[in-house]
């Protein structure tokens, strides 16, 4: 900044220009930015602001300077509430298994895709593979409701097909296969687009190692193992540090959209979908900040903890 | 060089997966459309599958006269025409600014806007923001509060600081500020990364049904994701539970006057209609998304 500052005034030797005599005189791309920074202050920063509501007890009549501050009051409500087990439970098991699971899933994909040496299939494959990201979680749920209904639904009728079942299973209200059903439909939907990043990664490496590779009498099974996937690895360690800071983001709309059936709030309820039915529902609005505000504390540790781990490796998002 | 045996299994396992990939995420779409096509009576009998087995018109034709599906699309273009066009104009300009040299405090408006993409406040004192402002119960609430996008600043922003310096130093000394040489010079070569991110931004806005469900409740600036979600969810509710609940009793009621028609296949056919844009730009959206998520992935 100073140096720069420097710079223009040896341009201009009149007399020594000030911080705010430079802005003005910048006026025209000032102008440009300062209604993008104000967009951002109201739109991001006032509610960061509003989080101190966690630590109040807000009434509406009151307004939130009035309020009572009533300190950590509101998340020992949330230990305690009865709801707290399995709303953790289900944020940790859910996201972990959408990482186990979602995470090398478009890794493979890559991996199978660019064995295909047939161009047009792998472009037909491709293009059909990534259209489901484009589709809004409203439809998606409904395409979900739909092939698992029991008048009719795909499944019920295949599976009636081949006697693996005899009654129709109204798989949307079992709690025990939601997870099933919310994981496999996050890896329908989003596979495809994930492998771009990949398959991308894996277009940047040198023909000539695989050559070599080759020369050296590995087969084509072999050399994904030795070749593609240790040239990709550092792609990998990034996207897995940022998936690892996200692991609170269970997931939302998906979850809201497809545990419509109370049954399932043990299994399907995560800390953002609880927020939303205390705090826009009910509204409870100090203890919901509340409850979101641990999950962003939770987040901000996670991420930093396997920023940690990945600059051990050399691979550090900053 | 001859393929051995290993090498052919894995390639046949390869490609029929694949395949199988491929069919499982096409029949959800293709079963939606031929439930759509087909009738709603003939239809809950069961057994349709690849191909309508009674085709007609008659759920398209429902749909298309129904005023609240109508006036839901109305609102869900608007929306995104509006919001489209105000974020790309707003964000970009924000971009340019932020790409000069030597600009003040450019550094700290950095920071500011990057630090939003790590930390939020979260839900609630979000919700609380929009209903002091006012903007419940305006379109306006699907609009201004996602005009600036910081992810998409970054992408400008790395684009315009590949531009080569003398396109801006030419116009300088041709008199240009930095606004005009903005609108003059800037935009016109920067078609393909605004034809991008316009895409993206306009995608977003036809699918956002969240903003309408908590911070509307008038039937008349519904959009149509909103709309398809409430009509799917007391479809759901009473093909379920039973417990169709009172919100939308009467629409579906009113929807469900013809016989031959059932929830289901209306369902399946709003879900065509407002898929149908999507499709519409899904070859444009291709062309350009491999390079716009490789720009956003170099840059996070």
């Amino acid at each position: 900044m100073k140096s720069k500052a420097v710079s223009l005034v040896t341009n201009n030797p009149i007399k020594k220009k000030s911080v705010w005599s430079q802005f003005v005189r910048q006026w025209d791309t000032q102008i440009m930015i300062i209604p993008g920074i104000i967009c951002v202050f109201i739109f991001s920063y006032a509610p960061m602001y509003g989080v101190l509501m966690a630590f109040k007890n807000y009434d509406l009549f009151k307004g939130f300077s009035a309020s009572p501050w009533v300190g950590i009051k509101q998340f020992e409500t949330f230990f305690h509430a009865p709801e707290f087990s399995y709303v953790l439970r289900n944020t940790l098991c859910i996201s972990m298994l959408k990482l186990l699971i979602g995470f090398p899933a478009p890794i493979i994909l890559a991996l199978m895709l660019n064995e295909v040496r047939f161009m047009a299939f792998k472009r037909i494959i491709q293009t059909v593979t990534y259209l489901p990201h484009f589709l809004s979680w409203v439809i998606v749920s409904g395409f979900v409701v739909s092939m698992l209904a029991t008048d009719n639904g795909s499944l019920n009728m295949l599976l009636q097909e081949v006697h693996l079942i005899q009654e129709p299973i109204n798989w949307l209200s079992v709690p025990s296969y939601f997870w099933t059903i919310l994981i496999s439909t996050n890896v329908w939907k989003d596979v495809g687009f994930a492998s771009i990043v990949y398959l991308a990664a894996i277009a940047g490496i040198d023909p000539q190692l695989f050559e070599a590779a080759s020369i050296d009498g590995a087969g084509r099974f072999r050399q994904i193992f030795v070749i593609t996937i240790p040239s990709i690895l550092p792609v990998i360690i990034i996207f897995m540090i940022l998936a690892i800071g996200n692991i609170l983001n269970a997931g939302f709309d998906d979850i809201l959209l497809l545990a419509r059936n109370p049954i399932l709030r043990n299994v399907s309820d995560v800390i953002d979908t609880y927020v939303y039915r205390v705090g826009v529902m009910n509204s409870r609005y100090s203890y919901a900040t509340a409850v979101g505000l641990f999950k962003s504390l939770i987040s901000v540790a996670l991420l930093t903890f396997a920023n940690r781990l990945a600059r051990r490796s050399g691979n550090s998002l900053w | 060089m001859k393929q051995s045996v290993s090498n052919r299994t894995m390639s046949a396992a390869i490609y029929s997966s694949l395949l199988l990939l491929g069919l499982v995420t096409l029949y959800p779409f293709w079963n939606s459309v031929v439930i759509a096509f087909n009738s709603g009576s003939d239809t809950s009998m069961g057994g349709v599958t690849f191909w309508p087995r009674e085709f007609t018109l008659e759920n398209f034709k429902i749909v298309l006269q129904d005023n609240r599906i109508i006036h839901s699309f109305i609102v869900s273009v608007l929306r995104t025409a509006i919001g489209t066009f105000l974020s790309i104009f707003f964000t970009s300009m924000f971009a340019y600014g932020m790409s000069k040299k030597n600009i003040v405090f450019k550094k700290y408006y950095m920071v500011f806007c990057v630090i939003t993409m790590y930390f939020s406040g979260g839900l609630i004192p979000y919700f609380l923001l929009i209903r002091n402002l006012g903007m419940m119960n305006s379109i306006w609430v699907m609009i201004i509060p996602s005009i600036i996008s910081v992810w998409n600043m970054i992408i400008f922003r790395t684009f315009f600081n590949e531009l080569p310096d003398a396109l801006e130093e030419s116009a300088t000394l041709d008199g240009c500020n930095a606004i005009s040489t903005f609108f003059r010079i800037i935009v016109p070569v920067s078609g393909p990364v605004i034809a991008t991110l316009s895409l993206f931004t306009a995608v977003y806005h036809w699918n956002d049904w969240f903003t309408a469900t908590i911070f509307i409740n008038k039937a008349n600036l519904t959009p149509i994701q909103t709309l398809l979600q409430q009509i799917l969810n007391s479809n759901i509710a009473s093909e379920m539970l039973q417990q169709a609940s009172g919100g939308n009793a009467a629409a579906l009621e009113q929807l469900n006057r013809q016989q031959t028609i059932t929830t289901k296949s209306l369902s399946m056919a709003t879900m065509v209609v407002s898929t149908v844009p999507i499709m519409m730009v899904y070859p444009f959206l291709q062309k350009y998304f491999v390079k716009g998520v490789l720009v956003g992935s170099i840059k996070g």
